[in-house]
């Protein structure tokens, strides 16, 4: 009876200590979700949900505190996505969105910075006191730069 | 080491079409007149578009570069023949996507004076990497039609280690016959590209596959090999079907291996190039001229005399149907290859570039009938070479489901055109399954942008936070130096300021 119940002992000992490590080490299951959401985001990090960036517009869906329809870049298909995902009923996009990328008019830039720092991905080059342009390619259609400039110099084109 | 036999492999599906190239091979390759402009567009191969390097008023010589190659995809372009350059501008030409493309305009002072200075010496001394960069030099493309860059593609084969060059002479689409009177009057030259692209891969066999509807061409080619005592390279014949010419289709014609879906035929141990590509290669390592020309099958119901001829690219094809006697009458109906795969244009201002493997004109527009619903008779699915089931597709191609039409495999689509033909309901089948193919591309596309702006915004915040803790970091060093130096040295500096202002208000 005793080897029985080592057995038994050593047997939970180490399915406990397993457990514990990957509760510690591996992210949580809800994460996974959250990792999921952000997948089908466009990553415009461009705050027209309300969140600071996609990652946490996808936690806040996950936890169920945001609609799924509050994604513009990301559209229709987006909305659809997530709610197949997370069996949700799809609702109609709140704000319709252009995909466009940003332009500065280069002549009328006065080299202020503003622009460069409220770029969520990095897409405006130029230095303090010289001319800013935009990395197109890289430009995701946020929108975030054109309230900061002073000048109004920058406009959002439409593309195609 | 002479080549090993293998049983031939079996093509699944494909069709026995109606061949029409009787017609185009009654006579000899005919050299098309110099003609008095040249039009030649800076893409004219897979990858990034070449450069201009010219401007307009400069004088070039035929053979000199015209457009060089701008990044790691690519081929250069060549002046066809010497003049002077008249404009750099966009021009009718066919491609996938719009009707134009940027080209430089020629006009040819009829001299026809060579670039001096094009010589490689013996091809057998040089080490195979300096070989495959002469042949990058040289503007070689595929000139089966897909126009892959010949350097590269020989490049990422010799990274591979195949053990097999394969040469096709296929040409399984109907009416065109551009590579069987190659092969009839040019045997030589393709033995020679042959040996040269051997020297370049360092492989050790070579297969040259003819359909057996051109014993011409296979006896010429068994002759010049004979005389050649080269028995690294075997001459294989394969059965007339639709589309045996298809690269992966040869490759499991020939070596009875199947490229996996995805994959290249250098995965198989295979490097498949045309037989036209071959003699480019000669013509250029052994005789120094560029691909400036090719030949090209002038044919269809709506010339006078069908005939395959020698052009010099960028010239327009309006300038070469009287080589084949002009027009029958209007109206007629132009495409730029084959029935199958071919493209149709609207004008004959386009011109004949590495790619145009055969002019098309109809009498007729070819009618398909009005498109029915799909009837699930499977009839696509028993023709289909790469065994796909298109009839599936097509439920999902119109469902739009992205997914299920990558688990049916739609990239592995070569677009054959069989599907079509077969269809009783009279489906665009292969044009919906090329408009869906866009369309996966386009996702791709569109997620690898938001993977890549999600890295740039992850590597933003990663930066603020570091940058933010520094300033604490800093803030908190002063303050704490403040402290150290104790509170009467706090009041004297105050005191100082205080007083600094006072004098100032004075």
């Amino acid at each position: 009876m005793w080897e029985a119940v080592v057995t038994i002992t050593i047997l939970a000992l180490v399915a406990g200590i397993g457990l514990a490590y990957a509760h510690r080490r591996l992210p949580p299951a809800d994460s996974d979700l959250v990792e999921q959401v952000n997948e089908l985001l466009p990553q415009t990090q461009c705050a027209q949900c309300g969140y600071p960036g996609c990652r946490p517009y996808a936690a806040a869906v996950v936890d169920g505190s945001a609609a799924i329809n509050l994604c513009p870049p990301g559209g229709e298909d987006a909305v659809h996505r997530m709610a197949r995902l997370l069996g949700r009923d799809p609702e109609p996009l709140a704000a319709p969105a252009v995909k466009a990328v940003a332009v500065i008019d280069e002549a009328a830039c006065i080299g202020c910075y503003h622009c460069r720092n409220a770029c969520p991905v990095d897409a405006i080059v130029g230095a303090h006191q010289y001319m800013h342009t935009v990395i197109a390619d890289e430009c995701t259609g946020c929108e975030l730069c054109v309230a900061p400039c002073p000048v109004d110099c920058i406009t959002m084109r439409p593309l195609r | 080491m002479t080549a090993p036999t293998y049983d031939l492999g079996k093509l699944h599906g494909g069709l026995r079409l109606q061949a029409h190239k009787k017609v185009s091979t009654a006579e000899a390759i005919v050299e098309a007149p110099l003609p008095s402009q040249l039009v030649v567009p800076i893409e004219q191969h897979v990858g990034e578009p070449a450069q201009p390097v010219v401007d307009v008023g400069d004088r070039v010589l035929r053979g000199q570069v015209i457009a060089e190659p701008d990044g790691e995809m690519g081929a250069p372009v060549h002046a066809s023949s010497s003049g002077t350059v008249i404009a750099i501008e966009r021009w009718p030409v066919v491609r996938r996507y719009g009707d134009k493309g940027p080209c430089i305009v020629i006009e040819c002072d009829g001299e026809d004076e060579a670039f001096p200075g094009w010589d490689h010496g013996d091809y057998r001394e040089l080490p195979p990497a300096d070989l495959l960069l002469r042949i990058f030099d040289g503007g070689i493309v595929g000139l089966g039609g897909a126009v892959f860059p010949t350097a590269q593609k020989l490049m990422q084969a010799r990274t591979l280690q195949v053990e097999h060059l394969i040469l096709n002479g296929v040409e399984c689409e109907p009416y065109i016959s551009c590579d069987d009177v190659l092969m009839r009057e040019h045997a030589a030259d393709i033995v020679s590209g042959a040996q040269v692209l051997m020297h370049a891969l360092q492989v050790d066999i070579c297969f040259i596959v003819v359909e057996s509807d051109k014993p011409e061409a296979i006896h010429r080619l068994g002759e010049v090999l004979a005389e050649a005592g080269d028995d690294r390279i075997v001459i294989k014949q394969v059965p007339t079907i639709y589309p045996s010419g298809g690269e992966d289709q040869l490759v499991q014609l020939v070596t009875n291996r199947e490229v996996p879906s995805g994959g290249l035929p250098t995965d198989v141990g295979c490097v498949v190039q045309n037989v036209g590509t071959a003699a480019a290669v000669h013509d250029w390592i052994v005789r120094g001229e560029p691909l400036i020309s090719r030949v090209t099958t002038l044919t269809g119901d709506g010339v006078e005399r069908p005939v395959n001829v020698r052009v010099r690219l960028g010239t327009t094809i309006k300038d070469i149907v009287d080589c084949a006697g002009g027009y029958r009458d209007n109206p007629r109906y132009l495409v730029i290859g084959g029935p199958m795969t071919g493209k149709s244009v609207t004008t004959d201002e386009v011109p004949v570039v590495k790619s145009s493997n055969c002019v098309l004109v109809l009498a007729d527009a070819p009618t398909a009938g009005p498109e029915l619903a799909c009837i699930r008779c499977g009839d696509c699915a028993a023709v289909c070479p790469v065994q796909l089931l298109p009839q599936q597709l097509f439920w999902y191609a119109c469902a739009d489901n992205e997914q299920k039409l990558r688990e049916f495999g739609l990239t592995d689509c070569i677009e054959c055109g069989c599907c079509d033909l077969v269809c009783p309901s009279h489906i665009p089948l292969t044009s919906d399954f090329r408009k869906a193919k866009g369309r996966i591309r386009e996702l791709a596309d569109e997620k690898a942008r938001a993977e890549r702006a999600r890295r740039r915004f992850e590597a933003r915040n990663q930066r603020m936070r570091l940058a933010q803790e520094e300033r604490d970091a800093e803030l908190k060093r002063q303050k704490e130096s403040a402290k150290a130096a104790g509170p009467d040295a706090i009041a004297e500096i105050l005191a100082r300021k205080r007083k600094q202002q006072e004098d100032d208000a004075e």
